[in-house]
């Protein structure tokens, strides 16, 4: 699973509430607190932050992964802005993100409200909505691999559609279509879990009133559901958009990247930095990418800050 | 409830079961039960029956072979043994590590040194593991890490972020005067941690849990980079044999295929109210 789907309140939750009694030095530490935090701190500096700070500082040499290496500056950064290999693979996952978790959360939204409606086998309903959440992307992948160039070839042919005759994993126009749906069906589930603990919180009196003002079912979506679950959309987006911009699973088992490169993900490209040399280059990538992907998590929460209403 | 009420409700549906939009859903839950199907289906073939294009077609006659094949193609329980294992080591490193962590960062809030430790953690949050993926594929190399054990350590590092995250919100709403009164009667710290706290997290560890488990369970990217020996590698990895030498034998692939979703699918269907709930757990908690 590469998109967790939730996350709690704000980070910052716990300093508003305890702030104005006692912000700085407030009573003793016990020294076995240390003692509880700072092993984790060490093994996460050890496993995450310093492999980070080493790739970063590489990406200014010309180091190849092994053996002697020299200082470079900025070199790299430079040559990765008139790559087109680099540029290609920033604008397909770019595009990637965006479609998808618009497919995704739109899904994921609908059938939340849906399943949250007076209907019949509800819980069987999700139960099998759910599924998706549960299995290998890359095993997945496989699977409609098979569908889109057999079956879905096969199915075009019988019913004479010409543009579907052909597997869609090798046209270069289409290929990317499959990596949407198949990462929007894995992904639509956990949101789907989301917006539906947002949805069962909004009271029913809400909707009854609104309906006996006349209010139409979309106008109710739009002017109760939507705010209230603002707050779940952004939590989806962020943690979605962060795991799309991380997509390999599902284009391995589906296209490898291509055909040619019409497929290829940064993500891709930054791992042929390991075999095909180009390791500091590659490196500049990876740090751009996450400037890029911090920068559009950041982006994600001032647009949509003070959007949500709390009952 | 009042009785003017009533019979404008029933007037706009409002207590009766939507048919329409139940026939719609169900019609909506092909989306995920066919690509399940086939591959049931599919396993059940023969290698002619398989090649011949029709992936909905049930299986004529009913081969049962093809999982004898795949089991030793892929050497499954080796594979099976190998994902167990890295995902108990990632699950429990995570449980362990964050709930640690979170106690302390919850109880100490006021000190900067906590509040700052947060933050810091909270960075990988925001880290997508391919950034960081060409340093620690040398580093686990260097230090004999690049196996199984590394795999399981590396999944929990990225598991941190969010579940320290998730336990710190749930320690905010669990009242302090339980540990205080534990504090009276004499109880140290670690023991406060280990028979009050860690019982009382039981929800959350449940969230934390499932999360990291699927999360380490169903991973490519990691283990395919990270672990150097190929006899080592987890379930979801080894399925990419099929993508080569045995191209054509879509019955064994499928049959593999199979059994690399069948644990987990099985295990939620089984579990499923407690999987949703922890889940939806994560969501909530405001």
């Amino acid at each position: 699973m590469t998109a967790l789907p939730t996350l709690p309140a704000a980070p910052d939750a716990p300093a508003a509430q305890d702030a104005p009694a006692r912000r700085s030095h407030g009573g003793r530490v016990e020294p076995v607190h240390y003692l509880f935090l700072v092993p984790t701190l060490v093994v996460f500096t050890a496993f995450v932050v310093v492999p980070a700070l080493i790739g970063i500082f590489y990406s200014l040499t010309d180091y190849v992964g092994f053996g002697e290496w020299s200082f470079l500056g900025v070199r790299n950064y430079a040559a990765l802005f008139s790559d087109p290999r680099i540029l290609e693979s920033y604008g397909f996952t770019l595009g990637f993100a965006l479609v998808t978790v618009v497919v995704a959360q739109v899904v994921a939204l609908a059938l939340a409200v849906a399943l949250t409606r007076r209907i019949r086998f509800a819980t069987t309903l999700r139960t099998v909505f759910v599924i998706p959440m549960v299995v290998a992307g890359i095993v997945v992948a496989y699977v409609f691999n098979f569908l889109f160039s057999n079956s879905l070839p096969a199915l075009a042919t019988a019913v004479g559609f010409g543009p579907l005759e052909e597997s869609i994993l090798g046209n270069p126009d289409l290929a990317w279509l499959s990596i949407v749906i198949v990462s929007a069906w894995q992904t639509i589930p956990g949101a789907l879990l989301v917006y539906t603990a947002g949805l069962t919180s909004v009271p029913n009196e809400l909707y009854e009133a609104s309906a006996l003002d006349g209010a139409s079912p979309w106008r109710q979506f739009r002017s109760i559901t939507l705010p209230l679950v603002a707050g779940f959309v952004l939590i989806n987006t962020i943690l979605g958009v962060k795991g799309y911009l991380g997509v390999y699973d599902v284009i391995v088992g589906l296209t490898g990247g291509g055909p040619g490169t019409a497929t290829s993900s940064v993500a891709m490209t930054i791992f042929g930095g390991f075999t095909g040399g180009d390791y500091a280059y590659q490196m500049a990538n990876a740090t751009v990418f996450l400037l890029v992907t911090a920068l559009i998590s950041v982006a994600q929460i001032v647009a949509t800050r003070g959007r949500a209403v709390r009952l | 409830m009042t009785t003017v009420e009533t019979p404008l409700r029933r007037r706009r549906g409002l207590h009766r079961t939507n048919r329409l939009l139940t026939v719609l859903l169900a019609l909506a839950t092909l989306t995920v039960l066919a690509p399940l199907y086939v591959t049931v289906s599919m396993a059940f073939k023969t290698s002619e029956q398989s090649a011949d294009g029709n992936a909905f077609s049930l299986p004529a006659p009913l081969n049962p072979a093809s999982f004898a094949e795949a089991w030793q193609l892929t050497r499954f329980p080796v594979a099976f043994g190998v994902s167990v294992g890295v995902a108990a080591l990632a699950v429990l490193l995570t449980l362990l590590l964050s709930s640690l962590a979170a106690y302390a960062i919850a109880r100490n809030w006021a000190h900067r040194f906590f509040r700052w430790s947060m933050i810091y953690l909270l960075v990988a949050l925001f880290l997508p593991f391919p950034v960081v993926a060409l340093p620690q594929i040398q580093l686990t190399a260097l230090t004999g890490l690049d196996n199984p054990v590394g795999v399981g350590i590396l999944h929990a590092m990225f598991q941190l972020s969010f579940s320290v995250l998730l336990y710190t919100a749930y320690l905010r709403s669990i009242p302090i005067e339980l540990e205080e009164s534990a504090r009276i009667d004499g109880a140290s710290t670690p023991q406060i941690f280990w028979r009050i706290v860690l019982p009382l997290l039981g929800p959350m560890n449940a969230t934390v849990g499932i999360f990291a488990f699927l999360a380490s369970w169903n991973d490519f990217m990691m283990p395919s980079l990270i672990t150097s020996d190929p006899a080592l590698q987890t379930l979801p990895v080894v399925q990419n044999i099929f993508q080569s030498q045995f191209g054509t034998d879509y019955n064994v692939a499928f049959a593999s295929y199979l059994m690399a979703m069948a644990p987990t699918i099985v295990v939620y269907l089984l579990a499923q109210r407690w999987v949703i709930s922890g889940v939806t757990q994560g969501a909530v908690k405001h």
